[in-house]
């Protein structure tokens, strides 16, 4: 009985510990963005005051709202476009037999593979030679890369779990397979859709590597890159408190989207990752 | 109304021969059934013939047009499928009407189809639901009634009754035969594992076993005149007794066939002796279990409840002229 | 017969070739058309660039003028000079201590976060496995470290780790576990660490979930068999459970790490300029961007494609990862 008793305590500790690691980083980040002037130099576990002198940093900064804008225009139609090259392609790689499928398939997972750095030089080279260099439509070409292959990826493992009657059921119908993925798998598969849109526009939302490299000016930078580059007044003075309502304000959508959303992303993630 | 005429029909999934040459003439406005055990290929014949599958080789005509090349939708064909197959997010008005909207039908045409189809199998109330709101046995009359609408030639039933629990498989069993009378006598063919449902539903049945046809012919010269030995023990229920040995020595055949309702248990001496070891009572009749000398028992049919006890000695006889011989390599010796 | 004849006759015997459906045809060729834009797109925003990468680092490209790159072949790579004194003078990538450092920091660093992924991952995995009340608390918390954008945890963590300021050097001292503040971030041997400890922290929710879908396909009524035979759980973990789970681990494993052998954002924001944390894919971009020295990056970045191709081959050889979109 004892020893129950010790095994669930026990059992009951770690799970609090797991979820106290998980949510600290981000609960001090919170606490910290509430700290204004020299509060911030001291070290407390629990709020001690609710200022809101650093958000108003963040939006006074210039251009980080336009940053916000530039990141969710981004994330957007990177995704949009790769769902309208995938939805057709996944129809083709999971519901038709042709020769070289699986070889295909093969390929397309390995384009995910690709070290972002090993077509970096390559990209840089098409998106000068374009005057894509420092615009929006740069950043949404070079995200192709990987919203592409993910999204493929994605609803071809969805796809293929659709009962095989109800396609024979309407090629009997008559149905060509436009018709077939317009009509009948698209009602059924908006779930899928919002889900692998959600996952993908999550990932473009953090990509970090071709928005530092391919945007110079603050107008057109990402998120992510505004972040990372934000100084202070001088050059030894980092803004914690600036920081860190930043990266809240940022996150915090992102966070309440995932909880929201948090069994369709699960099973979408097990879909790309298990059964690959 | 369509004739049907496989001429050597052969399919192969890669290296694998699934069907080995088959040729079959389905009369127009016939009801056949194709039967045999798991893995003969009967299903994949019915979807050779619906087009699902393409043909390796020979040939499939309809009413002595060759329609290998045929799409499904341009055969005029409906299936049923065994799972239904309904479209989940579309109302069974919708469903129903879906294949003629797609061929480009008018509103009011679609209407009165899909209305009388309907009306025919009773799920007028039904039209506006969703299928997940429907029981099994209505999921089924309305993937019954997708079929009608398109007003087939020939009508094709993958194992419907399969998913539905015994008692609504009789009544089912009893709609689709009415339903075969009603529509002017439409071919049909109906693919099932079940000997029973064969035996009562067709007009022919085509008895499969390993991509090849064993017989063709009405239930009637099935059971009568089964032409091989497996033939013979698919069906009828239960199987037929076989013996061989001395026993089918006795009657100058490699091995004797005879049905449970064929046998009766002697007052007095008969051809074969032996001990009741198991029986099995119904209430309708009873199967008594006798073991004689041979490898299984015997299995008798008797009427009602049997008297016999385990372990009773009983004398056995055929009864009238119903033993069928068969040589060494499994055909009838005829009378 | 003669031999002419027997070949003639057999190809004469020959059945004719089967008709096919036109439903099959029209379907192949639809999918033809709907594949099209995918590989189109494929083509021009990874094909095309890859090549030109490893193009550039055959040739003397530069930034500021690429158009006018010449072929040096393998100079970028490998070359040497001999000096009259007679001492040969080694260059190229693969002569170059920085990269060296830079592969042994990345392999370094995929090896311990894999290890270490995983073996938490399993345990939270485990945990989420469980039937008790609050599991939706505690599934929905792991999804938090996942769902912040990798930029924002370097900087938290950074905040955190900040050894003036930061908490960690706090906790660390009241629990007498460090005697001074330590700068981990900066300091040489703490840094990569303190990218480990980010990682890990970021990653594991990851693994947790892909092994938590292995778990929950063993069916229950193994367990209820273990039980009723008496087995002690530890014994069950390692002879029912991690057997049963290997396929999904194997697939999280291999993504993970080659995931961790590219990693980029965490280094640069977090511990930028720390030598002992520089993976291949910073010094590559070091090289490309920030040094100007374009051709011999596009070396560096064409080795680090090299190395993750050859894993990936690897696998797919050696675990025959059947990869086919099913029998549809």
């Amino acid at each position: 009985m004892l020893w129950a008793y010790t095994k669930r305590t026990g059992f009951y500790l770690l799970v609090i510990a797991i979820v106290v690691e998980s949510v600290f980083p981000f609960y001090y980040a919170i606490l910290t963005s509430f700290k204004s002037g020299t509060s911030l130099f001291e070290v407390n576990y629990w709020p001690t005051q609710i200022s809101w002198d650093n958000y108003a940093a963040v939006f006074q900064n210039g251009s980080f709202p336009q940053n916000l804008l530039n990141s969710i225009i981004i994330a957007t139609l990177t995704v949009a476009l790769a769902l309208l090259f995938a939805v057709t392609a996944a129809y083709a790689l999971s519901r038709v037999r042709f020769r070289g499928r699986s070889l295909l398939l093969l390929t397309i997972l390995s384009v995910s593979m690709f070290p972002q750095i090993a077509v970096l030089a390559g990209l840089f080279e098409v998106i000068r030679t374009f005057g894509l260099f420092n615009t929006i439509w740069g950043l949404i070409f070079s995200y192709t890369i990987f919203t592409l292959p993910f999204t493929v990826w994605v609803l071809t493992t969805f796809m293929r779990d659709l009962p095989i009657e109800i396609e024979e059921a309407a090629i009997v119908d008559g149905a060509s397979p436009w018709v077939i993925i317009t009509k009948v798998f698209m009602p059924l598969m908006w779930p899928a859709l919002v889900t692998t849109g959600l996952l993908a526009f999550i990932a473009a939302w953090n990509k970090f590597l071709f928005a530092l490299t391919f945007t110079s000016s603050n107008s057109t930078r990402t998120v992510p890159v505004a972040i990372a580059l934000l100084s202070g007044a001088s050059q030894f003075e980092i803004p914690w408190g600036t920081i860190m309502a930043a990266s809240v304000i940022v996150t915090v959508p992102l966070v309440v989207l995932v909880l929201i959303f948090q069994r369709k992303i699960i099973s979408g993630l097990t879909a790309g990752g298990v059964k690959g | 109304m369509a004739e049907l005429q496989l001429k050597d029909v052969r399919k192969s999934f890669g290296v694998v021969d699934v069907i080995k040459g088959v040729s079959l003439d389905i009369k127009s406005g016939e009801f056949m059934v194709f039967v045999g055990p798991s893995g003969c290929g009967k299903s994949t014949l019915l979807r050779l013939i619906a087009g699902l599958e393409d043909i390796t080789s020979g040939t499939l005509e309809f009413d002595g047009q060759v329609v290998n090349s045929l799409a499904p939708s341009k055969r005029g064909i409906a299936m049923v499928f065994q799972s239904y197959a309904l479209y989940p997010h579309m109302t069974v008005y919708d469903n129903m009407a879906f294949g003629m909207q797609l061929q480009g039908g008018t509103k009011d045409q679609i209407k009165k189809r899909v209305e009388n189809a309907a009306e025919l199998l009773q799920i007028t109330p039904y039209l506006e639901r969703l299928p997940k709101q429907l029981s099994g046995g209505q999921r089924q009359r309305v993937a019954i009634g997708r079929a009608i609408v398109r007003d087939p030639k020939v009508f094709l039933f993958d194992e419907p009754l399969s998913n539905l629990d015994a008692a609504l498989r009789v009544a089912t069993r009893l709609e689709i035969a009415k339903l075969h009378h009603s529509m002017n006598n439409v071919t049909m063919v109906y693919v099932t594992h079940d000997q029973v449902e064969a035996m009562t539903l067709a007009d022919r049945i085509c008895v499969l076993r390993d991509g090849i046809i064993e017989q063709v012919g009405t239930p009637l010269e099935l059971y009568e005149r089964p032409q091989s030995l497996f033939v013979a023990g698919f069906i009828g229920s239960p199987k037929m007794n076989f013996l061989n040995g001395k026993f089918a020595d006795a009657f100058k055949a490699n091995t004797i066939g005879i049905r449970s309702e064929h046998i009766e248990i002697k007052d007095g001496a008969g051809i074969w002796s032996g001990e009741v070891v198991h029986s099995e009572n119904l209430g309708s009749d009873s199967y008594v279990y006798v073991d004689v000398g041979s490898s299984e028992p015997l299995i008798v049919r008797q009427n009602g409840t049997t008297t016999k006890q385990l372990g009773d000695k009983v004398q056995l006889a055929p009864i009238g002229d119903s033993v069928h011989r068969f040589d060494a390599s499994g055909k009838p010796i005829a009378h | 017969m003669t031999t002419e004849d027997t070949v003639i006759g057999a190809l004469a015997v020959r059945p004719p070739k089967a008709m096919r459906s036109e439903l099959f045809v029209s379907r192949t060729r639809a999918a033809m058309w709907f594949l099209l834009p995918m590989i189109v797109a494929l083509a021009v925003v990874a094909g095309w660039p890859l090549l030109r990468t490893i193009y550039f680092s055959f040739t003397d490209a530069s930034l500021s003028n690429i158009a006018a790159a010449k072929y040096v072949g393998f100079y970028n790579y490998l070359n040497w000079t001999t000096l009259k004194s007679g001492r040969t003078l080694w260059g190229g990538v693969l002569a170059d201590p920085a990269w060296w450092n830079a592969v042994w920091n990345t392999v370094r660093f995929a090896a311990i976060s894999v290890v270490l992924e995983t073996i938490i991952g399993m345990v939270v995995a485990l945990v989420l496995n469980a039937d008790f009340k609050g599991r939706g608390i505690v599934r929905a918390a792991i999804l938090v470290p996942w769902a912040i954008p990798t930029i924002v945890s370097a900087k938290m963590w950074g905040w955190m780790l900040n050894d003036q300021f930061g908490i960690i050097n706090d906790i660390f001292l009241k629990l007498h576990l460090i005697d001074h503040k330590i700068a981990w971030t900066a300091t040489g041997d703490t840094a990569m660490t303190a990218v480990l400890v980010v990682d890990i922290w970021k990653t594991t929710p990851f693994m947790a979930l892909l092994i938590l879908a292995g778990l929950q396909m063993i069916p229950k009524d193994i367990y209820e068999a273990t039980e009723i035979d008496g087995i002690h759980p530890i014994k069950t973990f390692f002879r029912v459970t991690l057997p049963l789970v290997r396929p999904a681990l194997m697939v999280a494993v291999i993504f993970r790490l080659l995931d961790a052998m590219r990693i980029f954002d965490l280094i640069y924001v977090l511990t930028p300029n720390s030598a002992q944390t520089k993976t291949m894919s910073v010094i590559s971009r070091e090289n490309l961007i920030d040094f100007d020295k374009f051709a011999y990056g596009s070396a560096e970045s064409t080795l680090l494609f090299l190395l993750i191709a050859v894993m990936t081959i690897l696998y797919i050889w050696l675990g025959r990862v059947n990869l086919d979109g099913g029998d549809r």
